[in-house]
């Protein structure tokens, strides 16, 4: 009887309070000094799993698989705590990159389906792809100045036929794997994606002012462009940023994997938020429905993820290919076995517990199960894209500690800050929206 | 449903909206109403008419654990046990390998489980012979409401005026 319910008011101004503000700032400043505290261990040979006793024989380790990789890491010389920087700066830039980006995604999609229940919760999503311009930065800095750490395929000598370190197999990819080609596809990511946003954003927000469907109408053109160009530029980023790390080994399903991957975390942000916004009295308009549909779609998604993470793992345990099972290798077995924990802990946060957990009606349309679980999926893919980035990386030396904590916490401060001042920009609820009384009145039962 | 048997009064509206009105008023006078029909599912139809919620959900994750547990139970003993078999070089009992059968399986048996306890607990199963049919136009443009007269105190002239009152453009007597 979704007429009988009484809508409340959808004049409501997001207050990004100066306590909330403090918050974050504490949050920053407490990342920013695990950061220092985790660069100072590592770098004095403590905190890692690396630490000096078994130090020598974990690098003759490291030596043996990467030899046996095909990466012969000539010219390896940077100290592994400054390694460990840059990686953790690029897994958090991909992977937060990934997040903003579904923001714009969701929009997209819900736009082309002409969908009418997200209306009243819009905002959320349309906030978050404002964090990428942060992100963009961070990765281009990475890549700039710590690019030889991160990607094999930078060296030089890879490409020197009749060189000793010459690679017939990664000297067949250099028409793609490049320098100047990959920065151009980087920058020429941020720039569309964050373009799109833009021209999507501004149409919304000169909705909510003059009104009328021509915006709308627009906005789906627009939408339905960046679902184009994202369909090419999700599978292409995935190869750039995480699989050409492993340079000699590919995947044709990861650029679905990495999608997948950010699709479930992009939707646990925007659940999350629009669940934590209800607790400040916020979006009182969502009803059960709609954080049902939300819970809905986390849980559905996690088993997507966990579907294409099998069938990649299926096929090449299947077909036991040596250059293709050595990735698995590395992370079973390789390193001592250190990434066999993260591996398994990725799969249990991502599939098993959301799994369990959102399975019934009730736990999808309660806060509080909505919380634990989207966290669960939050953090579980934040250890997927660690499990993916790190052993090609900082291999042996990697470690959890102070330092993965403390970015990880830097991050999502910083992106709860974007979030926060874009969603106070604007009235909280698309008040002009075409679809927003069909969003009103979203009934499931 | 079990067996409706005894005298009904039939109840026939020509609006969804005003059948889902009708509903509360008529519940609230005292009438107990057995059933509803419509050509298509009304939103908040369930909740007014006080049905307790299924809980074919609970079956469905019965069916769906029997499902999971036999396509393991058969694959380890007939692969692993019974008849040891080495296929692509992996061991007789690899789990990765039987993942995708065991989710077939899995699948099939909530689907086939849950179509069956439906026939079942609705009575529509092959061998029930006895289909109820209060007015055939609701599985076209009218709504019905289906009043069992042996479950209700009221007289019948009462609860006929109240259907009338409601908006019920006819009201027929139905013995089975």
């Amino acid at each position: 009887m979704a007429s009988a319910h009484s809508i409340p008011s959808i004049e409501e101004r997001f207050e990004f309070t100066s306590g909330a503000k403090r918050n974050l700032m504490i949050g920053g400043a407490v990342g920013l000094a695990l950061v220092l505290v985790g660069a100072y261990l590592a770098a004095n040979g403590g905190g890692g799993h690396e630490v000096a006793a078994h130090g020598a024989e974990a690098a003759g380790h490291a030596g043996a698989e990467h030899a046996a990789a095909g990466h012969e890491a000539a010219g390896h010389h940077t100290a592994g705590w400054i390694k460990r920087i840059w990686a953790n700066l690029w897994v958090n830039g991909v992977y937060f990159t990934g997040i903003s980006v579904i923001g714009l995604f969701f929009i997209s999609y819900n736009y082309l389906a002409q969908a009418g229940w997200s209306a009243v919760f819009k905002r959320v999503p349309e906030a978050m792809p404002a964090f990428l311009p942060f992100t963009g930065v961070i990765m281009l800095l990475t890549f700039v100045f710590g690019g030889h750490d991160l990607f094999h395929w930078t060296h030089a000598g890879l490409y020197e036929v009749g060189g000793p370190e010459y690679d017939p197999i990664i000297a067949g990819k250099q028409g793609y794997l490049n320098t100047p080609f990959f920065l151009g596809r980087l920058v020429f990511y941020f720039v569309v994606w964050y373009w799109l946003w833009k021209v999507i954003r501004n149409l919304s927000l000169q909705e909510d002012e003059i009104g009328g469907t021509e915006f709308y109408e627009k906005s789906i053109r627009f939408g339905t462009a960046f679902l184009v160009v994202f369909g090419v530029t999700s599978s292409t980023s995935a190869w750039d940023f995480v699989m050409s790390i492993d340079t000699h080994w590919f995947s044709t399903m990861f650029g679905w994997y990495t999608l997948a991957s950010w699709h479930v975390s992009g939707l646990a942000v925007i659940t999350l938020t629009v669940v934590m916004l209800r607790d400040r009295g916020y979006l009182r308009a969502v009803n059960k429905s709609h954080l049902r549909d939300l819970g809905k779609f986390v849980f559905a998604f996690s088993i997507f993820w966990t579907y294409v993470w099998f069938a990649q793992f299926l096929l090449i345990y299947y077909a036991n290919l040596p250059e293709e099972t050595i990735y698995f290798i590395e992370r079973f077995s390789g390193y001592e076995g250190y990434y066999k924990a993260p591996f398994f802990i990725t799969l249990f946060l991502n599939f098993f517990f959301p799994f369990l957990v959102l399975m019934t009606r009730d736990s999808k349309y309660t806060p509080s199960i909505l919380k634990v679980a989207c966290w669960s999926v939050i953090i579980g893919h934040y250890m997927d894209f660690y499990t993916n980035i790190m052993p090609g990386t900082v291999g042996s030396e990697a470690s959890f500690g102070p330092l993965e904590w403390g970015f990880f916490l830097i991050f999502i401060c910083a992106f709860t800050w974007s979030v926060a001042s874009q969603l106070s920009k604007a009235n909280l609820i698309p008040r002009n929206h075409p679809m927003l009384e069909e969003s009103l009145h979203h009934d499931i039962a | 449903m079990a067996e409706l048997t005894g005298k009904y009064l039939v109840g026939v509206y020509d609006d969804d909206d005003t059948v889902l009105h009708a509903v509360p008023k008529l519940r609230k006078s005292g009438v107990k109403i057995e059933e509803v029909y419509s050509p298509f599912p009304i939103h908040g139809l369930d909740e007014a008419l006080g049905h307790p919620r299924t809980r074919i959900g609970i079956a469905a994750f019965m069916f769906g654990v029997t499902g999971c547990c036999c396509a393991l139970t058969l694959m380890i003993w007939t692969m692993g046990i019974d008849w040891p078999m080495i296929i692509g070089g992996k061991d007789p009992i690899s789990i990765p390998n039987y993942i995708p059968i065991t989710f077939e399986l899995t699948v099939l048996f909530t689907a086939f489980g849950m179509v069956t306890t439906f026939f079942i607990s609705n009575g529509m199963g092959p061998a029930s012979h006895f289909h109820p049919r209060f007015d055939f136009r609701s599985t076209d443009n009218k709504f019905v409401m289906a009043i069992n007269m042996g479950s209700n105190a009221m007289s019948e002239d009462e609860i006929s005026r109240a259907l009338r009152d409601s908006g019920a453009e006819e009201v027929n007597i139905k013995q089975f």
